[in-house]
């Protein structure tokens, strides 16, 4: 493990926090499009492809 | 001119401009959209990728959501440096920038007492992962370095019954293996929590889309005051030798992205 060195980030950390976390607007304002079941539903299948066994990453927090 | 809008983030004033070279979403760079006592970073986008229909279908392209997620952290990124940003939810969009006031207006007070609770504070993540390639090395060498005469390199085991034996010590290792792993992970959360003032367990990432080596077993994240996170960071580092088969791994400062629930 190395803190100082600044890699580039992995895109299973930053959607572990983009999609998962953040504050969730919704109401008529908003297009209603912070909806991300769909990622989700493709993430998912890309990983039961995979593996049937390991869940989600964000599975529990959605 | 036709556009949605986007909104990165909201934050109290900040008061420095945001770097001119800095880029957001579809490539625009964000601008400040202040309102009362909140502003509101945003960047204009095309309707043709984020209204409804054509969104959705981009979010289930891996390739366009990853750049998307970039260029949406790369504002956050650029926000934290100044600011204690509270980040939105990615692909948060409205039609205009008088949605985006209604909305900082409806929310005012949530969003204040909320930038209050992060002030001064980041998020960082810390991963614990079993190493399976040492572990297996180790065994393979405790095996070779036995009182029997090792058997000839790369040649199998000589009987059913060596076989047998080199099956029972492998599995019984990897389940000491994994009890070690859980009692470390616990012990360096229980530590970390000691600087943080707010924790999340996530759940533990799959390796397959993290394409990390080895196996997830603790995936967590803290809220840290930024004079802590020092401190922090040295804790982590300082840990990684004390757990032989086992790697740690510290991601952040983060914008409190975990943390930003009013329930947190």
């Amino acid at each position: 493990m190395t803190v100082v060195e600044r890699r580039e980030v992995a895109l299973v950390d930053l959607l572990d926090r983009l999609l998962a976390g953040g504050v969730v607007i919704t109401g008529d304002l908003t297009l209603r499009i912070a909806d991300v079941d769909l990622v989700r539903i493709d993430l998912n299948a890309l990983i039961s492809s995979v593996n049937e066994n390991v869940p989600a990453p964000w599975e529990e927090m959605l | 001119m036709s556009g949605l809008r986007y909104v990165y983030a909201v934050c109290r004033p900040f008061g420095t401009p945001l770097p001119a070279q800095l880029t957001g979403v579809a490539g625009v760079p964000p601008k400040q959209l202040v309102h009362g006592d909140l502003v509101a970073v945003v960047g204009q986008v095309p309707a043709e990728d984020f209204a409804e229909g054509p969104l959705r279908a981009h979010l289930e392209d891996l390739d366009w959501l990853g750049a998307t997620a970039r260029a949406h952290q790369n504002v956050i990124d650029a926000l934290t440096v100044v600011t204690s940003p509270l980040p939105l939810r990615l692909a948060t969009v409205f039609r205009d920038d008088s949605g985006v006031r209604s909305m900082l207006e409806e929310r005012e007070e949530t969003f204040l007492r909320t930038l209050d609770r992060l002030d001064g504070r980041v998020e960082w993540g810390v991963k614990v992962y079993s190493e399976p390639t040492e572990d297996a090395g180790k065994a393979e060498a405790a095996e070779g370095s036995g009182a029997r005469p090792a058997s000839p390199p790369g040649r199998a085991a000589g009987s059913g019954r060596d076989y047998l034996r080199q099956r029972r010590n492998q599995r019984k290792e990897s389940e000491e293996k994994w009890e070690r792993a859980e009692e470390f992970s616990r012990r360096l959360h229980e530590s970390l929590s000691g600087y943080a003032e707010d924790t999340r367990i996530h759940a533990p990432q799959n390796s397959a889309l993290s394409r990390a080596p080895g196996r997830n077993i603790l995936n967590a994240a803290y809220l840290v005051p930024r004079t802590e996170s020092e401190a922090f960071v040295e804790l982590v580092d300082r840990t990684k030798d004390d757990a032989p088969g086992l790697r740690v791994e510290l991601t952040g400062p983060w914008a409190a992205y975990s943390f930003s629930g009013e329930d947190a």
